[in-house]
């Protein structure tokens, strides 16, 4: 048998090493259009983070708020005839925006996967789980044999804790169990050691317990494989436990960007006050209320003037004049520190936060800054 | 699977019983004596009670229901006399009676008219499939297209005219008005008598009327199936993962877009194999729909319980291929 080496890389013309100085992915001023019949939706506008490899990024916000959009804007998987991308995109050095098909095909599910909510109905039902992943073996290792994809495939799914993976690579998602199938899901993105992984809201379709699990072996492969990971979320517990930096997203921008440390302990935005104060705390006292944002997130149709948020926003009344409502908000540096950036009118957020928000949703934690 | 197989064809063994139990009893109780086509025909429309009266006796219609039927089910295996007025007809086993008409065995010219209509069918499945199919997947991909919605409008076009006139102006334009060669001599030609060109142009037109007709429906049912296989998350992953196009295309779409598609045309096969009345008409081929509808013309019962029955198994059987073939295509679906 040859010995075709199992981590094969095509080394020569990987985007890794050039872009080993910066963040492995770099986005800047990403706008995401989608032309309709009633209209151009801006589901993504003025989108600036980065990665950096070993760190997690959560991205937070309603459905609708571009979480999706933008990332799939990253691994290219908008259809170009109906999606108008600009900005830029930057993945280990190479510019992703506008890269042709071709080239775009050898960078996803190579340097880049994306692994996404509700495996069920992402695995294909009519192929066996071994098949899929030793196809996105294959795709990138065209050199490699059906044999060494099979023995790879294997190999994954023993890596994400799949018990007897050499028997469960014959059966069909249909066969696992949800958290199994996250588990394949996760071991297909992971086949080929990307530097960037997106997980898109991974743990949603799952039941408390298996979330944990997976959010663990999402953390262990992290740190195993050193990769950039993105993990999109509703889910501020999850973010808690994952991410290194935290962007808020509301109707398609930015409105706050830190660390997870700065957002969730000094957030200077209504809207990120609005979902913590919507997280419900089991070790939280009874005082503890669980107050929810009021009204609906916007048409990206028509969306609201000025500060998107402002048609729901309870602090609004605070910012002199009309300001909230004609004129849309900069992103500029927060108070807490100058990596937290902040989009909103207001002109003392920590005195709001803690004379206004946080006795409502956390009392104790007054008590002791008293 | 094996045990399912068996399952489904003793309930399908069950079901042709109590399809043929129904025809029977339908011509029995039906709203004149099942002797009066043969002795109105006879006579010559000159048929008395008493006339009438000699030809329920020989033909036993003047016995319990039950105990003709079971005559009816043993003829069928070890085949039986018929006894029409003076005259005696040997039928043998498996014996579906005499024709009214013929005097011969049903089950004889049921055997000779089977090529006619399963060349007929089988071309023109294999016609829309071939075209029906990729134009389908063609149109699905470019969903939204001028191309695609001009197609779309016209293929739905054709398919909302009645299949009769359309097979009917298919036939007047390309024999008649235009006089294609070779062609517009329709018919059906035994291959081994008057070998393949001679049977390849006598059906030639039945096909392209089937085809064309066929394929407007099987574009749209393809491109439909394809459209929602397309959308689905799993094709999103496939793409995610760098998957060419065409693997994208074919390997994760059609795959999924097939499995509609197979069942519609498992169905549909069936019924075309029962006969194609309208095809085998215009085109004058001497097929199953053909004499069917000549027997119910010549209120010829026992040709019209024939093809009833006939239509019957063929749909049966083609009911269980479906659900076979669906099992295999769509690991999901566990036959049990």
């Amino acid at each position: 048998m040859t010995s075709v080496p199992m981590t094969q890389s095509s080394a020569t013309e990987s985007p890794d090493d050039r872009g080993s100085d910066g963040p492995y992915l770099q986005v800047e001023d990403l706008k995401v259009t989608f032309p309709t019949q009633d209209g151009p939706v801006t589901a993504v506008s003025g989108l600036t983070y980065s990665v950096e490899k070993g760190k997690t990024l959560g991205i937070v916000g309603e459905s609708g708020s571009g979480k999706s959009v933008s990332s799939m804007a990253v691994m290219g998987l908008h259809d170009t005839k109906s999606a108008q991308i600009s900005g830029s995109i930057r993945v280990g050095g190479t510019e992703v925006v506008g890269l042709s098909e071709a080239k775009m095909r050898g960078l996803r599910g190579n340097s880049m996967a994306m692994i996404f909510q509700d495996a069920l109905a992402a695995l294909h039902p009519f192929y066996k789980i071994g098949g899929q992943l030793e196809e996105a073996y294959l795709v990138h290792h065209s050199s490699a044999s059906k044999r060494d994809a099979r023995r790879k495939a294997i190999e994954m799914l023993d890596r994400v804790g799949i018990p007897q993976p050499d028997r469960r690579v014959d059966d069909f998602p249909h066969q696992f169990s949800g958290g199994m199938r996250q588990r394949a899901m996760i071991a297909m993105g992971l086949i080929n050691d990307p530097s960037l992984l997106i997980a898109d809201e991974p743990t949603t379709a799952l039941d408390v317990t298996v979330q944990a699990q997976i959010l663990d072996l999402l953390q262990d492969l992290q740190r195993e494989f050193n990769s950039a990971v993105i993990i999109i979320t509703h889910d501020l517990g999850v973010i808690a436990e994952m991410a290194d930096d935290v962007l808020v997203m509301y109707a398609g921008r930015c409105v706050e960007y830190g660390t997870t440390k700065q957002i969730l302990t000094a957030p200077e935005m209504p809207y990120t006050w609005g979902l913590l104060s919507s997280i419900p705390d089991v070790g939280a006292s009874t005082d503890a209320r669980l107050i929810p944002i009021p009204g609906n997130p916007p048409s990206l149709l028509r969306p609201p003037s000025g500060c998107s948020f402002h048609p729901r926003c309870v602090h609004s009344d605070k910012v002199p004049g009309d300001l909230c409502r004609t004129e849309l908000p900069e992103l500029v540096p927060a108070s807490s520190g100058t990596a937290h950036l902040k989009r909103c009118h207001l002109a003392d957020p920590v005195g709001v936060y803690t004379t206004e928000v946080l006795p409502e949703i956390a009392p104790e934690l007054v008590e002791e800054t008293r | 699977m094996f045990a399912y197989v068996v399952k489904r064809l003793i309930s399908g063994v069950l079901v042709v019983t109590l399809v043929s139990m129904a025809i029977f009893l339908l011509f029995w109780y039906g709203p004149s004596s099942p002797a009066q086509p043969i002795c109105d025909r006879e006579t010559s429309n000159r048929c008395t009670q008493a006339k009438l009266a000699v030809y329920e006796k020989t033909l036993g219609y003047d016995n319990p229901v039950y105990e003709e039927y079971g005559k009816y089910v043993k003829g069928i295996f070890v085949g039986r006399t018929l006894t029409i007025a003076s005259n005696d007809y040997e039928c043998s086993a498996p014996c579906m009676g005499v024709s009214f008409r013929t005097k011969q065995p049903v089950k004889e010219e049921l055997v000779s008219r089977i090529p006619a209509t399963f060349s007929i069918a089988i071309g023109g499945a294999f016609l829309y499939l071939l075209f029906g199919v990729p134009i389908g997947v063609a149109a699905a991909r470019r969903r939204g297209s001028v191309a695609d919605k001009a197609l779309v409008s016209s293929f739905l076009f054709i398919s909302s005219v009645p299949y009769y006139l359309f097979a009917l102006l298919t036939w007047l334009y390309l024999t008649i008005t235009f006089e294609v060669p070779f062609f517009s001599d329709t018919g059906y030609f035994p291959i081994t008598q008057d070998g393949p060109f001679k049977w390849f142009s006598g059906l030639f037109l039945a096909w392209v009327a089937l085809g064309i007709f066929g394929c407007t429906q099987y574009t749209r049912f393809t491109r439909g199936a394809m459209v929602e296989a397309l959308s689905e998350d799993y094709i999103r992953t496939a793409k995610a993962k760098g998957l060419p196009t065409r693997t994208i295309v074919y390997k994760h779409g059609l795959r999924a877009a097939l499995v509609p598609v197979v069942t519609i045309f498992g169905i549909d096969f069936g019924t075309l194999l029962a006969g194609t009345i309208f095809t085998e008409r215009i085109f004058e081929i001497q097929g199953i729909g053909w004499w069917s509808l000549e027997a119910v013309q010549g209120r010829d019962l026992p040709v019209v319980q024939a093809t009833a029955l006939f239509s019957a198994v063929v749909l049966i059987i083609s009911n269980l291929l479906v659900d076979v073939v669906y099992s295999v295509l769509d690991p999901r679906v566990r036959l049990s």
